[in-house]
């Protein structure tokens, strides 16, 4: 079966619809939501609405930070952009939002397969897969063979160097995909997939970013898909948050 | 599953014949499918303890890349899997002859030296093609099926520019066959498909001379020497070996990769027409660089630091091979000068591109009588002329070196098969042509143009000067 990965949607209606018909073209029997399903974007519960469905039909869903951020708290380790958007958010939200946003677990298992948001490692307090040393702990923090994470808005593919996936990994290997090439996990190692962010893409190309897992060929496959970021930055600014947040989704960082 | 299999052990459908190979990377057993069929070949990675990581890393690596691999000049991946936790690839068996075997009677003859070496060549094209450098290139590895086509194996040290290379991250080591490796290999670059040229190089040497460029050295030093110094000219070791036949070895052999043959296919297409390589000082000499070059080389090489190159297939669209096929009999010089423009703009600005003019000639305009291979030299002579009487304009425009270009006339009933078959033959990129201005003679022969834009293996351009 194929499962489709997102992360990081922040509230971005647009991108979100694009990489669903995208991933539904492609064969996606499953979707997996890894966090940060709000925040940023003007769409929050148009969002979680069409997610809240995907969950219906058996998608998988965990926590992300900005979901975590949106029930409370004072945001502070979040910078005053994040923060605005949070607190924008959090007024759009009802009853029912953070009803099912309260319910989401921070990491789920599908079989040999981890999603978590951040990282396996510490996955409440949020800490960046940024590089190999970052991967490694989470590799380490998991019996699972792959992990899929977002948080990281960029995507990237890590694995263990050395072989033999029970033992603790000391030493990670790290690529950065090309789109649409489809790359066999193989099984005798571990790996560490970040999907990149549907809603705010950061790496200089404005197209969202989603992965699709066949976990019987065992091959993975990162997309980017184009879709209208003008209207999801137009509602940006016509909502009144900040406007960096609109200039962001048309430059793709 | 044990990592040493016994004869009769059934895996996935595979019944185990005989273990063929014990390598230091992995174990490989003759398997027949239980349902009968074809015979195959089981591979599975040695993963005791004290093994090289190495190991795992190549078996996974050939796992990836086989799976993506497609084309007669690599061995099938027909199944993998795992079985208690030991992985295993079923491959399809290649029968024929191994390079090996050959190259074991070596020196031979220069015409054997050259087909082999030229079907060797179009197989790496074909490989650097679909984005991957095998970097493992010698004569084990390389079989000629009973139809004389090559099949590459092992493709565990391989680099493929859209896969994560797991070999470069196992280790800082450089890894590979030390008599075959290129020297931007030595330091650790992987990726270039020139790399292989340098292999394909060192298999034509010894091909040609029976013996190692540099030996099979077993130390670092001896290994690095090929860094700064040369090897003994082919001819050194044997006089009688054509001057054209050194250039194109040495020529692959070039130490710095920017020196070196560009493409593989640019050495085939060397080998397939030996008398139009432009032999230089590098063909003719009989000795190797004095001690104070090599001195001043291992200086410079102190500064220098080879580039990767990240995408394989991305090197050889800065190399393109482009035909032009031309029609010496229909055609003004408006169609002429057409085609001349067309061309230019296809190779202007790539650093690498090589154009081989080309005709056909029909038989039909040939006469059955005695003087029959006269009158064809006479005509194919006469082809040849106006060839390159077509291309003076083209090469004074774009200041163009003269081996940069070639020249072919081609004799066959039909111009569009032959055209088809000579772009799939070169691994042409791409093909320019002129329509048949004239529609009562496209209505009596049909048109070429149109057969060859659908049939042949690259991009066609057709092209049509303005009707007043």
């Amino acid at each position: 079966m194929k499962i489709a990965l997102f992360a990081d949607t922040h509230s971005n209606l647009e991108a979100l619809q694009a990489c669903l018909a995208h991933a539904a073209q492609a064969g996606a029997g499953r979707s997996v939501f890894l966090g940060d399903i709000v925040g940023y974007g003007a769409d929050p519960v148009a969002c979680l609405d069409l997610i809240a469905r995907q969950a219906d039909g058996g998608a998988l869903l965990v926590r992300g930070n900005h979901d975590q951020a949106a029930l409370g708290g004072l945001g502070e380790n979040m910078n005053p952009v994040a923060r605005d958007a949070i607190y924008w958010t959090r007024a759009q939200l009802g009853a029912v939002e953070r009803s099912f946003l309260s319910t989401l677990p921070l990491t789920a298992r599908h079989g040999d397969l981890l999603f978590v948001h951040a990282s396996a490692d510490k996955p409440g307090d949020w800490p960046y897969v940024h590089g190999s040393d970052q991967a490694e702990l989470c590799l380490n923090a998991t019996d699972a063979s792959i992990c899929f994470v977002g948080h990281v808005h960029h995507q990237m593919l890590y694995w263990s160097t050395m072989p033999g996936q029970r033992k603790p990994v000391s030493g990670v290997g790290s690529f950065t995909p090309t789109p649409g090439a489809s790359i066999p996990l193989t099984r005798n190692r571990k790996w560490l997939a970040i999907a990149g962010s549907v809603g705010q893409p950061r790496d200089g190309n404005n197209a969202a970013s989603y992965a699709l897992f066949d976990d019987e060929s065992r091959l993975l496959t990162f997309y980017r898909v184009p879709y209208d970021h003008l209207a999801a930055a137009r509602k940006i600014l016509a909502a009144g948050l900040p406007e960096q947040l609109a200039q962001q989704l048309q430059r793709g960082e | 599953m044990t990592e040493r299999l016994q004869a009769g052990t059934v895996i996935a459908g595979y019944r185990v014949v005989e273990r063929v190979h014990q390598g230091g990377m992995a174990m490989i057993y003759r398997v027949a499918p239980e349902g009968g069929g074809h015979g195959c070949v089981l591979k599975t990675p040695r993963l005791e303890f004290g093994s090289h990581p190495t190991c795992s890393a190549g078996f996974d690596v050939e796992q990836m890349i086989l799976g993506r691999l497609a084309g007669p000049h690599v061995p099938r991946l027909i199944a993998s899997g795992e079985e208690d936790a030991v992985p295993y690839l079923v491959i399809e068996q290649i029968g024929g002859t191994s390079l090996a075997e050959i190259a074991r009677e070596a020196p031979r003859p220069v015409e054997e030296v050259a087909r082999l070496g030229a079907a060797l060549a179009l197989a790496l094209h074909e490989l650097h093609r679909q984005d991957v450098v095998h970097h493992d290139i010698k004569p084990a590895h390389v079989f000629f099926r009973a139809d004389g086509q090559v099949v590459l194996i092992d493709f565990g040290l391989a680099f493929h520019g859209q896969l994560p290379d797991l070999v470069a991250a196992e280790s800082d080591r450089p890894m590979g066959t030390p008599a075959y490796m290129a020297p931007e290999e030595i330091l650790g670059v992987r990726g270039d498909p020139r790399s292989d040229v340098y292999s394909l190089g060192v298999i034509l040497y010894l091909l040609a001379t029976g013996s190692l460029p540099f030996g099979a050295p077993t130390s670092n030093v001896r290994l690095r020497w090929r860094l700064y110094g040369d090897p003994l000219p082919p001819r050194r070791l044997r006089r009688e070996l054509p001057e054209w036949l050194q250039e194109i070895i040495l020529h692959c052999l070039e130490r710095r990769v920017e020196d070196r043959y560009a493409t593989a296919a640019h050495v085939a297409d060397d080998l397939v027409h030996p008398h139009q390589v432009v032999v230089g000082e590098r063909g003719r000499h009989l000795r190797r660089a004095g001690p104070w070059t090599v001195l001043s080389r291992w200086f410079a090489a102190i500064a220098e630091r080879p580039v990767a190159c990240r995408r394989p297939s991305a090197h050889l669209t800065q190399a393109p091979q482009v035909l032009v096929a031309i029609d010496l009999d229909h055609g003004g010089e408006a169609l002429m000068q057409a085609l001349r423009v067309a061309a230019g703009r296809l190779v202007a600005g790539e650093p690498h591109w090589r154009l081989t003019c080309v005709t056909v000639i029909e038989p039909s305009i040939l006469t059955e009588q005695d003087e029959h291979h006269e009158l064809t030299q006479a005509l194919h002579t006469q082809s040849l002329v106006k060839l390159h009487h077509w291309a003076q304009p083209l090469i004074r425009h774009l200041g163009a070196q003269p081996e940069r270009l070639r020249f072919h006339v081609i004799l066959a009933g039909s111009p569009a098969q032959a055209l088809v078959d000579y772009a799939r033959a070169v691994q042409a990129d791409h093909m320019v042509m002129g329509a048949r201005g004239s529609s009562s003679l496209r209505r009596f022969l049909g048109s070429v143009s149109a057969r060859v834009v659908a049939e042949a293996p690259c991009s066609v351009t057709v092209v049509r000067t303005s009707v007043a």
